[in-house]
């Protein structure tokens, strides 16, 4: 079994996995390893990051320096391909005219989707985040708690690879010993900013980010995330073998060809492929999950988009996992269009996105430094966890919900685009200019609210009553609402922003708007939606169960980001794997029993 | 400062000279931005489509490679000087025209991009401004135009505030072009040197910043 075509797929498999991102590499690697066989659909091309990376290139050897274009949204080196904001042939619509009311739907088609771009934060929920409901009277519990998710927490993050520390503050959960990678050193302004938040209360401290800062002990953990399967524990130490340390160069955005960080295609799918256990079909999209008479999901109808025909897959189980809006979208094509595991009436309802807002300054002190290299591991090596849980819970603050910060600042490679702002080197040109440059490059910092979103009425996705997609698919529309919650946490957001910039003796720079829902992020921007399919604790109130598993066809799991109850500060990414591995134990363990 | 360094000018741009410097004055300055000039008859890029949604990104790419280019010589002339005044030759690194940044900014104009299209009748007028203002002020082509006459020509933009009502276009120009000039110029190894930027090579470890910087901060490194 391995990367095949429609006219090689097997006429039956065990499960069906549709989409190659963190949920169904995750769901692919776990049931592999269980023995079961699976076939996975991608919809878009097979992608190699051996052989695809662009590592060390330069800016000036890229068309436009390498700045974003309508075809490369992010820039000519950042990974995805074949999407982004808008996929070609492939629409999406939004209900309302008002741009604080629309969505904006990221798809890479690629296989490993986000993964091979992501931002690789990796940062678990705490035991408030899956109860928050409870806490505070808004929003949704989810049917499970922080112990039922902490050991697959820790699964992940042992396979992945994931650099960080411990800080036991409030609702930011250690990890096991051992279990955390070491984390990279300090850039200037990361301990600038931790010396100064330090007099505002704000914790910087070391961000989890899934990279390898030294090489993951294959000796030793692929025993204890498989015990009692010496054949998947060789299997994973191979793997892990393969993957080297990071060397502190190059952005992860580009991805990485020596498999230093995790993205599914270097980390998940190779070992989930070597069990021979493994097919997967690219270019193959999803339309809807066949069912039987009985209520029983027995495929997948999708299209081969290298023929533009219609094909079937069939399986004992089916596993949607690709991307919350997408998910919805088959689910709601499905039975011809009336739609599947819907009987609540809740596939598309409450979608949600991480809360962003960015204030960005320059700091003299950092001004003038000599040259160093500050590349580090491809991203941030600092953040700020969210740190007023008390005040909140003392009815002191307008918001129930927190943001933890994420920051900039540093020495990078400049990317292309005019690395000093306007105002700082007004009138200048000629060597002054060039000299203004040097002084200024470095001294710049910028901090990024990601917070938590509570999950309203107003803000779904549902099909679009007429547009259908090149391949005759009736495609999304969106619907967006901010509440005040939101509104309030930008508003503390850019404040303490501006005031720890001005303790640092620097100035803010100059933002374009002062109404909150001008310079929140519009929905969607920061590619954290989730929901569309919650779990819950009855069939009456969620679309899932506590395993992931639909209420209303039995053999239909869902491991993407579509059944979150909510949508906590830490970014999704890692809990999607932590459920999607807690699924995949439990439709192995459901298979033992012959229920499925 | 220096002078251009393509002064040498062919038969076939002397003539273009003479009809650009004779269109510019016969447009007058405020006719020159917005106007159906002359100068301005490949306003529109040629038809052309982007790299699309899946290049190759292992190779490297020359302007004029993926959609044609729009410079004719008078205008190159222009954009050598301009780009070459904002960032000469000095104690920091070479000049911006030796790093290809002109053949970025026609790169740039001619891409069959929203942005890069918006951004191209500001710039294809403003330097028809250039054209003009050498004419008027110095009688002078702009490569002829010795270091303090093209200073001259920046001093009069390149204050946003202070810029009189008629330059107020050629400001815009000033600063797009000085945008897009730095952009293209620090993104090269010699731009590097120049800001300061130490990277894009593998290390063995990451040792933060040296204790010289930490001191200067009055930090200390908190991770081990």
């Amino acid at each position: 079994m391995a990367l095949i075509t429609s006219s090689k797929s097997q006429s039956a498999y065990d499960v069906i996995i549709v989409g190659s991102g963190a949920g169904g590499a995750q769901m692919a690697y776990t049931l592999c390893l269980g023995g079961l066989k699976c076939v996975m659909l991608e919809a878009g091309r097979n992608y190699q990051p051996a052989l695809e990376t662009p590592m060390f290139q330069r800016p000036d050897q890229a068309p436009l320096r390498g700045l974003p274009t309508p075809d490369k949204n992010f820039g000519f080196f950042d990974s995805t391909i074949d999407g982004g904001w808008q996929v070609p042939g492939e629409p999406y619509t939004q209900a309302s005219e008002k741009k604080e009311e629309q969505f904006h739907w990221w798809r890479p088609r690629m296989l490993g989707g986000r993964t091979n771009h992501w931002g690789r934060i990796s940062l678990r929920n705490g035991p408030y985040d899956f109860k928050p409901r409870s806490r505070d009277g808004l929003g949704l519990d989810w049917p499970i708690s922080y112990v039922d998710v902490d050991p697959y927490y820790t699964k992940v993050e042992m396979l992945i690879g994931v650099y960080g520390t411990n800080s036991g503050l409030e609702n930011t959960p250690d990890s096991p010993a051992g279990v955390l990678l070491p984390p990279p050193k300090g850039r200037a302004a990361e301990l600038l900013s931790q010396k100064f938040g330090k007099k505002l209360g704000v914790p910087f401290l070391s961000i989890h980010r899934a990279i390898l800062t030294r090489p993951l002990d294959a000796e030793t953990i692929p025993a204890r995330l498989h015990p009692n399967n010496p054949w998947a524990q060789r299997i994973v130490a191979d793997s892990m073998r393969a993957r080297a340390a990071c060397f502190w160069a190059t952005d992860c955005g580009r991805g990485c060809s020596t498999g230093a960080n995790y993205q599914s295609t270097t980390v998940h799918i190779p070992p989930a492929l070597a069990t021979g256990n493994l097919d997967i079909i690219p270019n193959a999209h999803a339309r809807e999950v066949l069912v039987n008479a009985e209520g029983k999901a027995t495929g997948v109808l999708y299209i081969d988009k290298t023929t533009g025909q219609e094909q079937r897959v069939s399986a004992r189980v089916v596993v949607l996992a690709a991307s919350s809006g997408e998910t919805v979208r088959i689910l709601l094509n499905s039975r011809g269009g009336r739609g599947l595991a819907n009987s609540s009436g809740l596939v598309g309802k409450y979608i949600m996105d991480t809360v962003g807002t960015n204030v960005s300054g320059q700091i003299p002190l950092l001004e003038n430094c000599p040259p160093y290299n500050e590349d580090g591991a491809g991203g941030s090596h600092f953040y700020a966890p969210w740190w007023l849980y008390q005040n909140q819970a003392a009815g002191k603050m307008d918001f129930a919900r927190g943001y933890h910060i994420e920051m900039g600042g540093s020495r990078k490679m400049p990317n292309g685009s005019n690395p000093v702002p306007d105002d700082l080197i007004q009138g200048l040109y000629g060597t002054k200019l060039k000299e203004a440059a040097r002084r200024y490059y470095g001294s710049l910092v910028s901090y990024s609210c990601r917070g938590e979103m509570i999950p309203n009425k107003s803000s779904f996705c549902e099909l679009d009553p007429t547009l259908k997609d090149k391949w005759g698919i009736p495609v999304l529309r969106w619907h967006w609402k901010w509440s005040e919650q939101e509104l309030n946490q930008v508003a503390h957001a850019r404040k303490t922003f501006s005031e720890l910039i001005e303790s640092m003796g620097g100035t803010v720079s100059k933002n374009a708007s002062d109404k909150p829902l001008e310079f929140i992020e519009p929905g969607g921007k920061v590619i954290h939606e989730v929901g569309g399919a919650i779990m819950g604790e009855s069939a009456k109130d969620s679309v899932c169960n506590s395993w992931n598993r639909t209420w209303d066809v039995k053999n239909l799991f869902i491991s993407d980001g579509a059944p979150f109850a909510s949508n906590s500060d830490k970014n999704p990414t890692l809990t999607i794997m932590a459920l999607s591995w807690r699924a995949a134990d439990h439709i192995l363990e459901e298979a033992r029993r012959g229920n499925l | 400062m220096n002078t251009p360094n393509s002064n040498r000018l062919s038969r076939r741009a002397v003539f273009q000279w003479f009809a650009a410097t004779a269109a510019a004055l016969s447009a007058g300055e405020a006719a020159l931005f917005g106007a159906e000039s002359p100068l301005l008859q490949s306003a529109k890029p040629p038809a052309s489509t982007g790299y699309g949604t899946d290049p190759e990104l292992l190779r490297a790419y020359k302007p004029g490679e993926l959609w044609p280019l729009t410079f004719n010589p008078v205008q190159k002339a222009c954009v050598v000087a301009l780009c070459d005044v904002l960032l000469p030759a000095d104690h920091l690194g070479p000049s911006a025209s030796s790093l290809g940044v002109p053949e970025f900014v026609d790169e740039w104009v001619s891409a069959p991009y929203p942005v890069q299209q918006e951004d191209r009748p500001l710039i294809l007028e403003g330097l028809a401004w250039m054209v003009s203002e050498a004419a008027s002020r110095f009688q002078r082509e702009v490569p002829a135009l010795e270091a303090a006459q093209l200073e001259a020509l920046c001093e009069s933009v390149c204050q946003p505030e202070r810029v009189r009502a008629g330059f107020k276009n050629a400001a815009r120009f000033f600063h797009k072009m000085r945008g897009l000039a730095m952009g293209a110029y620090f993104s090269t190894p010699a731009g590097w040197a120049a800001i300061g930027y130490v990277g894009n090579t593998p290390l063995a470890k990451f040792d933060g910043p040296p204790a010289e910087v930490l001191g200067k901060l009055g930090v200390e490194q908190t991770v081990e």
